[in-house]
């Protein structure tokens, strides 16, 4: 079976990325396809390199680009949701005149057409948010 | 058609699984997932809509959400499956799509 | 745009009141981007997401951008089933008077004016979401 995962809220402030994961989890290991996670709202902020999580708790933005290189995952920010929240990568932030970028491996940034394509190409959606 | 439902929210703070019920069709499912996982226990001021729900809808609870809230197992209404998420995929599988009541 | 000639029946359901949260905003932005993908697409206004189709919204004194325009002009993206739950209405002591109304315009049919809001109750809402392939909630 093929699976779109949609993710809608940010790392920590919500379990849905925590729940997204395992699900995503799950799924691969019972030899499903994950043919994209998209992120969307605040779950942009997933895919900040930045994250500094305590030692002691897990790293939620590290889980996924681990996830991603094992499974070869197509990690996908919005790019309309990434720019209002301050998440740009290296193109983005040249066209803006920023100084800097700072999406984590194994994401990418893309339009909301991925969102829909995964709806229509995935055998199911799921949908993780607040 | 049968759609698989997940609900994510406690009814004692939002109105997601009220919703839920009120727009599931009879033999969908229904996953209690993150903080919904409240509202599977027994004796609760919702078990008697929970209960009622179980007569027309399958309804299960994840358990690690059970556990995390150390919410007993033991303690869950009579008809509603407690379920891992190699369980929860497979559900996923077996029903046509799923809405989620955020 | 259409993915290989699939085509899904994708209905995107709103829970949520306006300005509050941007997730009314967000969940047109991608009303509008899904219209290109040729699918048989509707949308559900349910619980609070019915305050996002309210006339005369005015976000003047809030700073924010009022959007609420941009519904109206969906019937030009060919988005033609919008349906309110009539229980949600009722509950909010709200009635379709108190909402915009949205139309589309029906190329086989001289290019009619058409309702393409409809308040139905619960239980149609039910077996109309029991009918999709893909739901995205927001």
């Amino acid at each position: 079976m093929k699976f779109g995962i949609l993710v809608n809220e940010g790392p920590y402030q919500h379990q849905a990325s925590d729940s997204a994961y395992q699900f995503a989890q799950a799924a691969l290991n019972a030899g499903h396809e994950v043919f994209r996670v998209f992120f969307y709202h605040d779950g942009v902020n997933n895919g900040t390199r930045l994250t500094v999580p305590p030692q002691d708790d897990r790293n939620v933005v590290d889980r996924w680009s681990e996830l991603a290189e094992k499974h070869e995952l197509d990690l996908v920010l919005c790019v309309a949701a990434a720019q209002r929240r301050g998440l740009l990568d290296a193109d983005e932030a040249q066209r803006h005149g920023k100084d800097a970028d700072n999406i984590a491996p194994g994401f990418r940034i893309s339009g909301l057409g991925q969102l829909i394509e995964a709806a229509i190409q995935s055998d199911r959606l799921v949908t993780f948010g607040d | 058609m049968s759609l698989l439902h997940t609900v994510n929210k406690s009814p004692f703070e939002r109105n997601s699984l009220e919703s839920c019920l009120r727009l599931a069709e009879d033999g969908h499912a229904v996953l209690l997932i993150e903080d919904a996982a409240v509202a599977a226990l027994d004796g609760t001021a919702h078990t008697e809509t929970i209960k009622n729900a179980t007569g027309r809808l399958s309804m299960y609870v994840l358990g690690p959400d059970l556990d995390a809230r150390g919410l007993s197992r033991d303690r869950v209404i009579d008809g509603i499956e407690i379920v891992d998420y190699d369980r929860f995929v497979t559900l996923t599988c077996e029903h046509d799509s799923v809405q989620s009541w955020l | 745009m259409s993915e290989e000639g699939i085509v899904k029946k994708l209905m995107y359901v709103n829970r949520k009141a306006p300005y509050g949260t941007i997730y009314a905003l967000e969940s047109l932005e991608v009303v509008l981007i899904g219209a290109a993908f040729d699918q048989q697409v509707s949308l559900a206004f349910v619980d609070d997401g019915v305050y996002q189709l309210t006339r005369s919204q005015n976000t003047d004194g809030i700073g924010m951008k009022n959007f609420s325009p941009t519904y109206a002009a969906l019937g030009d993206y060919d988005v033609r089933h919008i349906y309110v739950e009539r229980e949600s209405l009722e509950a909010r002591g709200l009635t379709v008077e108190d909402l915009m109304p949205l139309t589309y315009e029906d190329e086989d049919d001289d290019w009619a004016e058409k309702e393409s809001l409809r308040v139905v109750d619960s239980s149609e809402l039910a077996t109309l979401m029991g009918e999709q392939d893909v739901v995205l909630s927001f």
